[in-house]
């Protein structure tokens, strides 16, 4: 894991001693909430329904059982002893006081961690796949590029005041877990034909109102050039992008108005002008340097078997066990998602029950996903029954990564400013309906996301079945997207028809489920089936009941 | 009423802001991008300094080569949250290679100074109330940077390696 220097632990001293010069201003009046708002959110700061909201950084998804315990701390100390994992590699804390927030910082920072630009219109915390390191098919681990990244983005002068917000996920190979092309921008790590490694961009894609899947924007660039690059992209966007509409001024809007090919001319123009200067080119023994922090641990030389168990055993490995680089080794789910769960909620216990297994089974380490998931990353197979029986214990063994009820939700209603309708009883909802364990198995891998909003924190355009919360006439109502993807197939969800009423949703799922059940052929997910047979018989199915 | 921050310290602003309309006085004059355009010849050779205030959708690229024969660009912000002028900035120093004066002006915060500084401004035009100290304080904020940028500041990774 990286651990801060001397400069990197000074850095978020003074960012952290600086914003409480802020709160002091705005609690004495001399900002105005007008004012005090874009630097707030610059530090993960939310004003939401009930009280501020505090939004905490974990870099690339990675956290020691000690930074665990931290986060267990704060639940308690500072909330009502819980978090919310987010579908950005993020916590957030849901009930801070305005006045404690920079001792809670100050908390956050004796283990290397901070809130900074996780929203506001920066650059935001930086994402990558949750598997970075541990993987059985990457080409590199991502999180050093990572890591390089969130250093150059870290209060960059010129980019903390852009149009919008700006996303960025770095991902190791080409299975994508990091949601890649749904980013602002993305970075993959390819080979080319010459057997060199280097970095694929991409840049544009997007959720909320208008959703954009990501464009190339240079197949290959040179290890020593991708800050020069990304800068470039960046570069322009500030420069070019409308400010007019807060609904246009994401670089999705900019890229489509003005076409790929000239967004590419312009980026490119900058790009020669950055590298003719040399100062951002990253030299060989820094990315060394950064990337010993990540060296794989040293795993020892075990026997590959998986070992036998009962039914429930044998139900996690097959959902929330996945291939590890090294023999003998496995990853492990932990999915925040027990039916009738919040997802993505952790309570203090849970997470430092779950710092102990980290200590104990996985060098320490682990994971929080984009799925509002946590995964650790190196486990024996040999130790795997007595981390299930532990997370049986904690009700945190749910078997169903990737199935069903492994639903991604935004806080909704219950929480968010923004929303229009709650999302969190939704996913409960369905949850419940589905919570029969063989059902879920023979379904087989089903992403389901629900959106509160139009913001599409819930991720529900790119969700096999998304759900949209919409408001009519202050009665919520539910809209059904069928056919998104997040990972390599990236697609955007195809919107079904007429919302659905809050007692109705669960229902048309299960009914558009069991036409995937009827029409699947052999080996097919359902988003499989969808592709091949198209929205007519699911939507005559979803509205059979409803409208009869 | 505002005051003028240059070098460090409060100066004289010697530029007499002139509308679109409005006879030229004597001395230096700062003028709109569509007067320079227009009265461009005039203007240069009045051998007096000229300053051009750009708005914040206007690049300093439309000053063409004629950027070099200025002593000020001022840079809008008409509302805080609008950074564009954060890129225009850094583009005088590095791309046009500009060494005369770059000014922020309009609605901009004391959080924003330090990040203005680094980009390539060299002068403020803030309130009248606004004190020296705070503009000291604005800028020792924060000590080390992880990003070059116009100011030419030692980044951390230079300071690691140490260069």
């Amino acid at each position: 894991m990286y651990r801060y220097d001397e400069f990197d632990a000074q850095f978020v001293a003074e960012r952290v001693k600086q914003f409480r010069g802020q709160v002091m201003r705005r609690l004495s009046g001399e900002l105005t909430e007008d004012q005090f708002k874009p630097l707030r959110l610059m530090n993960g700061l939310y004003l939401q329904l009930h009280a501020y909201m505090l939004r905490v950084a974990v870099p690339y998804g990675t956290l020691s059982g000690k930074q665990m315990r931290m986060l267990a701390h704060i639940a308690r100390k500072y909330d009502k002893g819980y978090g919310h994992f987010t579908t950005r590699q993020n916590i957030q804390y849901n009930w801070p006081k305005l006045v404690d927030v920079p001792d809670l910082l100050d908390d956050l920072a004796s283990v290397e961690m901070h809130a900074i630009q996780t929203s506001g219109n920066c650059v935001r915390n930086v994402t990558a796949d949750h598997f970075a390191g541990a993987a059985a098919d990457e080409i590199e681990d991502p999180r050093p590029l990572a890591e390089i990244i969130r250093q150059w983005s870290s209060l960059h002068p010129e980019f903390v005041f852009l149009a919008r917000k700006f996303k960025i996920a770095v991902g190791g190979d080409k299975t994508d877990r990091a949601a890649l092309q749904w980013h602002d921008m993305a970075v993959e790590i390819v080979r080319n034909a010459q057997g060199r490694t280097g970095y694929k961009v991409i840049a544009g894609g997007g959720m909320g109102r208008i959703p954009y899947i990501a464009h190339v924007m240079k197949e290959f660039v040179e290890r020593e050039d991708i800050l020069a690059y990304l800068e470039a992209v960046l570069r322009v966007y500030n420069q070019d992008s409308r400010r007019d509409n807060i609904h246009k001024q994401r670089i999705k809007i900019l890229i489509n108005a003005i076409g790929p090919e000239e967004f590419r001319r312009r980026a490119e123009r900058e790009f020669d002008e950055i590298k003719r200067t040399g100062s951002l080119q990253l030299p060989q023994e820094e990315l060394a340097r950064i990337t010993a922090y990540f060296a794989p641990p040293e795993f020892e030389t075990l026997p590959d078997e998986m070992p036998a168990g009962d039914k429930a055993f044998t139900n996690w490995v097959k959902t929330n066990v996945h291939p590890h680089r090294a023999p003998g080794y496995a990853i492990a789910t932990i999915t925040l998602k027990s039916i009738g769960a919040v997802p993505g909620d952790a309570s203090a216990d849970q997470m430092d029950a779950i710092a102990d297994l980290m200590d104990r089974y996985s060098l320490s380490e682990i994971r929080v996903s984009h799925e509002q998931n946590l995964m650790l990353p190196h486990v024996r197979k040999k130790d795997l029954p007595a981390i299930h029986a532990r997370l049986q214990a904690l009700e945190l063994a749910t078997p169903n990564a990737g199935l069903i009820t492994d639903i991604i939700a935004c806080p909704g209603l219950d929480y968010c400013d923004l929303a229009n309708a709650r999302s969190i009883p939704i996913a409960q909802d369905i949850a419940r309906k589905f919570a029969d364990l063989d059902r879920q198995h023979d379904i087989g891998e089903l992403k389901i996301k629900i959106s509160g909003c139009i913001n599409a924190c819930g991720h529900h355009h790119a969700g096999h079945i998304g759900i949209l919360g919409v408001d009519k006439k202050g009665v919520e109502f539910y809209q059904l997207q069928l056919g998104g993807s997040g990972a390599q197939d990236a697609s955007i969800g195809d919107i079904l028809g007429p919302a659905f009423g809050e007692h109705e949703i669960a229902d048309a799922v299960e009914r558009v489920v069991d036409v995937y059940l009827k029409e699947r052929a052999p080996g097919e997910r359902f988003l499989d089936t969808y592709r091949r047979i198209g929205m007519a018989q699911f939507k005559s199915a979803a509205y059979e009941k409803a409208l009869a | 009423m505002s005051k003028l921050i240059k070098s460090g310290a409060f100066t004289t602003d010697t530029y007499v802001q002139v509308g679109d309309d409005a006879a030229l006085p004597e001395g230096p004059v700062l003028v709109s991008l569509a007067r320079f355009e227009k009265e461009r010849e005039a203007l240069l050779a009045r051998n007096t300094p000229v300053g051009v205030l750009l708005q914040s959708d206007q690049s300093p690229e439309k000053l063409g080569d004629d950027v070099m024969r200025l002593s000020l660009v001022a840079l809008d912000f008409p509302k805080f949250r609008d950074g564009r002028a954060f890129s225009w900035a850094r583009m005088l120093r590095t791309r046009l290679g500009f060494t005369g004066e770059i000014r922020a002006v309009g609605d901009f915060l004391y959080d924003q100074i330090s990040y203005q500084h680094r980009v390539g401004f060299d002068a403020w035009l803030v309130p009248d109330t606004f004190r020296l100290e705070e503009f000291t304080k604005a800028l020792g904020e924060m000590t080390n940077v992880y990003q070059p940028s116009a100011d030419g500041k030692k980044t951390i990774r230079e300071l690691r390696a140490g260069r």
